[in-house]
């Protein structure tokens, strides 16, 4: 008790580190997004009732929300496969694609959107094939979950990578000699403590589709109240002038990401309790 | 590693020294839209060289191109442009309203509406013209996919709106009549592109779509760049007269001591060389002289402009593009 109470720490400045973050972060974060409140507070809440619950803002939540959901759910299974196989297994040109999975992040998001457009798109070259399928991806909302999914990629896989890296194969086998089944194996020993990070790529990949603007623009279609996504209307609302109502919409996607991301670091704390 | 991070550091030096080596002589900043990179890149030099014989100062003239809407509040928010040439009256009455930079009778400071050059919206169709698209009523038939980028996010689409408006509002004499036609059109349109160069890409490369509508001297460009086996122009009746407006940003250019200069700039435009080198570039001149030269080169239609039928841009802005404007209400209305 006496020693937490006395936080002895190798490393001096607790003060000086403190005060640093606390300076850093307003100036980086907290200062910006005030000046989002701030503007929004220049119209009456009447006003930002009605700009924010529109029919068509309403329309692109929906697919804004829904589409960066499904994206992020498809990367949380994908991305966990990838970094197994990744962490796991040795085979040539291990390390080249392990530098691709990062190259969404590298890329230009417009590029990524122009083409994923191109190649998805009816005279495309995956396009092509399923066309006459009946699916259409390049200017559906469809198209919007196939961009989300590819620039959240490496969130899941860059988050799971290290702790599997860490999750000692010793404890497999031992799960394993102490008569567990494979499935046994997976859910009691090597998830719970993949959970965590999972649920961080989760969050992360989930956050970074949210606010997606220069790829999805190329591939979404963009029509009114079918494939319009919120910033998108941001953009309109700023192309007429509209600071006030730009901003009346950001902020709710603020507090809405805000509360979704607040609740998944919750979930992710509480699991990692139960694991203990 | 440590490579890149030094050549970086010396492009930001140089690029100081070369600022500083700017401002020896007198710097302009003309913040201009996209579509109109080849016409300055041509003009800048020549007026650069008329410049230099008529004072004797040596000019650095810079160029910032964007989306107009973009454009202009880059200047609303400080950009420092003496010379603004945008795609609409809309974008600087805007810089006009809110941040005050020139007054709000911008427009009639230079001759012709404050427009040296104009346009107009005509159509870009595949080689051979395979649904034989000769005239705006064309466009509602069912089975023609158009492609036009979103008038809300785009300036120049706005235009388009505006033209298909205007030709159904003359024919028909009616503004019920050219809003059934205008929403018939866009009940055609696949794809709302966020912008001009957009809806071109998602024509020319993705090959969707049918026609193409676009400013005349884009699809001039177009045909350059992506062959005139594959695509050709078809120049409707009627269409709108599309006036890209210019100005002095006064407070700005009062600062910076470049009043005359960025005046002398505009002027210069409507000068002989300047006419010519915007018909070299596709843009309708507004000299006679000049615009007799290149008669050929563009299409006889007749032209109505925006003051006739719209009054003006900011009434033109409310009543159509604006939230719950007549475009969001077509489009409210075809979705359920």
């Amino acid at each position: 008790m006496l020693l937490r109470l006395k936080q002895h720490s190798v490393l001096p400045g607790f003060h000086l580190a403190l005060g640093y973050t606390i300076f850093y972060l307003s100036l980086i974060v907290l200062i910006p997004l005030s000046m989002v409140f701030f503007k929004t507070s220049t119209m009456g809440w009447e006003r930002f009732w009605t700009v924010v619950t529109e029919p068509r803002v309403m329309a692109s939540y929906r697919i804004t929300f829904g589409a960066a959901l499904i994206a992020a759910m498809i990367n949380a299974f994908f991305g966990l496969l990838v970094a197994w196989v990744l962490e796991r297994y040795q085979f040539f040109g291990k390390r080249f694609i392990d530098a691709l999975v990062d190259l969404p992040f590298a890329l230009p998001t417009a590029v990524a959107g122009i083409a994923l457009a191109s190649i998805y798109s009816s005279n495309g070259w995956i396009g092509q094939y399923l066309e006459p399928l009946g699916i259409k991806v390049a200017f559906t909302p469809l198209g919007i979950i196939v961009a989300l999914t590819f620039i959240g990629l490496p969130f899941v896989v860059r988050t799971v990578q290290p702790v599997l890296q860490d999750l000692e194969r010793e404890l497999e086998e031992a799960a394993a000699s102490l008569g567990a089944t494979r499935w046994q194996t997976f859910k009691c020993v090597i998830f719970p403590s993949i959970f965590p990070p999972l649920l961080t790529g989760f969050a992360l990949a989930f956050a970074r589709g949210l606010g997606e603007y220069g790829s999805v623009v190329f591939i979404a279609g963009n029509m009114p109240m079918i494939s319009e996504i919120t910033p998108l209307l941001i953009i309109t609302k700023l192309e007429q002038y509209d600071y006030a109502g730009a901003t009346a919409i950001a902020v709710v996607m603020l507090v809405v990401s805000f509360i979704l991301l607040f609740l998944i670091n919750l979930l992710q704390w509480w699991t990692g309790k139960r694991c203990r | 590693m440590f490579k890149p991070f030094f050549s970086s550091r010396w492009i930001v030096l140089s690029c100081l020294f070369s600022s500083f080596a700017a401002y020896a002589d007198v710097s302009l900043l003309n913040v201009s839209y996209d579509p109109t990179r080849e016409l300055y890149q041509a003009y800048n030099p020549a007026f650069i060289a008329h410049w230099q014989k008529k004072t004797g100062e040596t000019l650095k003239l810079q160029q910032s191109h964007g989306g107009s809407g973009k454009q202009a509040r880059s200047v609303i928010d400080g950009l420092q442009a003496d010379v603004v040439t945008l795609a609409l009256a809309y974008d600087i009455d805007a810089i006009a309203d809110k941040a005050g930079l020139l007054p709000k009778d911008w427009q009639s400071r230079f001759p012709y509406n404050s427009t040296p050059y104009t346009s107009t919206i005509v159509f870009l169709v595949r080689k051979g013209n395979p649904k034989q698209i000769k005239d705006w009523d064309d466009l509602i038939k069912p089975g023609v996919s158009v492609i036009t980028p979103n008038p809300k996010t785009s300036g120049g689409a706005r235009w388009n709106y505006l033209a298909a408006w205007g030709y159904a509002q003359l024919k028909t004499g009616s503004a019920d009549k050219a809003r059934e036609f205008v929403s018939k059109l866009f009940k055609n349109v696949p794809i709302l592109d966020s912008g001009a160069r957009g809806a071109t890409t998602t024509f020319v490369q993705r090959g969707i779509g049918d026609v193409l509508i676009a400013w005349e001297n884009e699809a001039f460009l177009a045909l350059q760049e992506f062959g005139k086996d594959r695509f050709e122009i078809i120049t409707p009746s009627r269409s709108i007269l599309a006036e890209p407006p210019v100005a002095v940003v006064e407070k700005v250019a009062k600062a910076h001591n470049t009043l005359a200069v960025s005046q002398a700039y505009i002027e210069y435009l409507y000068s002989t060389e300047g006419q010519t080198i915007a018909a070299q570039n596709f843009y309708r001149p507004r000299a006679e002289i000049v615009a007799a030269k290149f008669a050929n080169k563009f299409p006889k239609l007749e032209l109505f402009t925006i003051n006739q039928l719209f009054v003006d841009w900011r009434t033109a802005q409310k009543t159509h593009f604006d939230d719950q404007g007549v475009f969001d209400q077509i489009y409210l209305s075809t979705q359920k």
